[in-house]
């Protein structure tokens, strides 16, 4: 009610509610969600059991395990869906909590910024040792 | 931010006490909120002692006790005191219900009484349904076709098409649902809430209407439809029983059916 009311104090409460009409969209968002979620269980369960299968094992075994093409190709579907997801939920916060235009969208770009970066940095690691 | 805390003119302070009369043996304490928009005071509660021997089974029973016999400042809205128009929705004992339907007996302590929250107060019990009311007639809550209707009966439904609107014809549109919603509290002037959103669905799951992608269009808004994060109180609180975060899932459900 609150920021609406402030912007157009003399509108119509339907046509603040109208407002600037659906965005058409939000339904890949939910999806993409949703369907992260489940990929990352199993996947997630994968390396929980894998990294704790390696405790004690020596700096060369950990790097020969990551560059098998199996374990490759798993940890870079990991750590793609686990920032993806990472920055699509954050984003859900950000829209529920905060207010104002600018620090909305600012803060959601600057979450995404920060989970591209990382993701490129895992990404490249297993990358460097695989290839 | 989202506001977690009450402004400073909105604080609730201790106001009266009305003791109950002399020779009273089943006395409970009615704790209500009070709120007089024209005397510029922050809202208080005032406490009514009620002898419950001489009052009705139900929380509405007391307020009209208390109206009639106590104070006829006391203001709230009620009209059919049999659950079926949705006026005395209100916050009794922490849960967002009908004042008709909840029995005095179910509250163990004293019976704490505030207006559906996160609403603007008009005066005391009532709150200010204008936004709420406007975004329910933006979802077009009507039969829409193009088709005429036959012309000597009335449109035909299948049993099984009838039977998709069973748990969604019984909304009363009381609002408990909507706001007991912490998504509806923090972004309520753009996303519809269960309520609205069980309407708009209640339209599109009818067979006749003939609207239905027109009706998706409007709803399909990352704050419009999915706000929802199905916390659940909506289901939880409904005092008909019924389950608008079905609803909305199922509202999406066809939105990721119209892509495929």
């Amino acid at each position: 009610m609150s920021d609406n009311s402030i912007k157009f104090p003399m509108r119509t409460p339907l046509g603040r509610v109208r407002g600037l009409g659906s965005a058409k969209g939000g339904t890949h968002h939910w999806w993409m969600q949703r369907v992260t979620s489940i990929a990352l269980l199993p996947l997630t369960l994968w390396f929980v059991f894998s990294a704790a299968s390696m405790t004690g094992q020596s700096f060369e075994a950990t790097q020969a395990w990551i560059a098998r093409p199996f374990n490759a190709v798993l940890l870079l579907a990991t750590i793609g869906l686990s920032f993806y997801h990472a920055a699509i939920g954050v984003q859900v916060v950000i829209e529920d909590y905060t207010r104002g235009e600018l620090v909305r969208t600012g803060g959601i770009l600057a979450v995404k910024g920060l989970c591209w970066i990382l993701a490129l940095v895992a990404g490249l690691a297993v990358l460097r040792i695989a290839v | 931010m989202a506001t977690f805390t009450l402004p400073k003119n909105s604080t609730i302070q201790t106001g009266k006490t009305y003791k109950a009369e002399a020779g009273a043996k089943n006395v409970k304490a009615f704790k209500i909120y009070r709120f007089d928009p024209d005397t510029g005071q922050n809202p208080h509660y005032d406490t009514y002692e009620i002898d419950l021997d001489k009052c009705g089974p139900m929380v509405l029973d007391a307020l009209i006790k208390i109206k009639n016999e106590v104070d006829t400042t006391l203001t709230f809205r009620r009209s059919c005191r049999e659950g079926i128009c949705g006026s005395c929705a209100m916050n009794i004992d922490g849960m967002n219900t009908l004042a008709c339907l909840k029995p005095i007996e179910d509250v163990k302590k004293d019976v704490r009484i505030t207006p559906l929250p996160h609403m603007p107060v008009l005066k005391d019990l009532v709150p200010d349904l204008t936004h709420i009311y406007a975004q329910l007639r933006s979802i077009q809550p009507w039969i829409k076709t193009e088709t005429a209707p036959p012309p000597d009966e009335e449109r035909r439904q299948s049993r099984e098409e009838r039977s998709k609107l069973d748990g969604l014809w019984e909304c009363i549109l009381c609002f408990c649902c909507s706001t007991a919603c912490p998504s509806y509290w923090w972004n309520g002037d753009r996303y519809l809430g269960p309520a609205v959103l069980l309407q708009a669905y209640r339209w599109i799951a009818d067979s006749r209407d003939e609207a239905t992608g027109e009706r998706l269009d409007f709803l399909e808004d990352p704050f419009r439809l999915y706000r929802c994060h199905t916390i659940m109180n909506c289901a939880a609180t409904c005092p008909k029983g019924l389950n608008p975060a079905k609803a909305i899932g199922e509202i999406r459900q066809l939105m990721i059916e119209r892509q495929g």
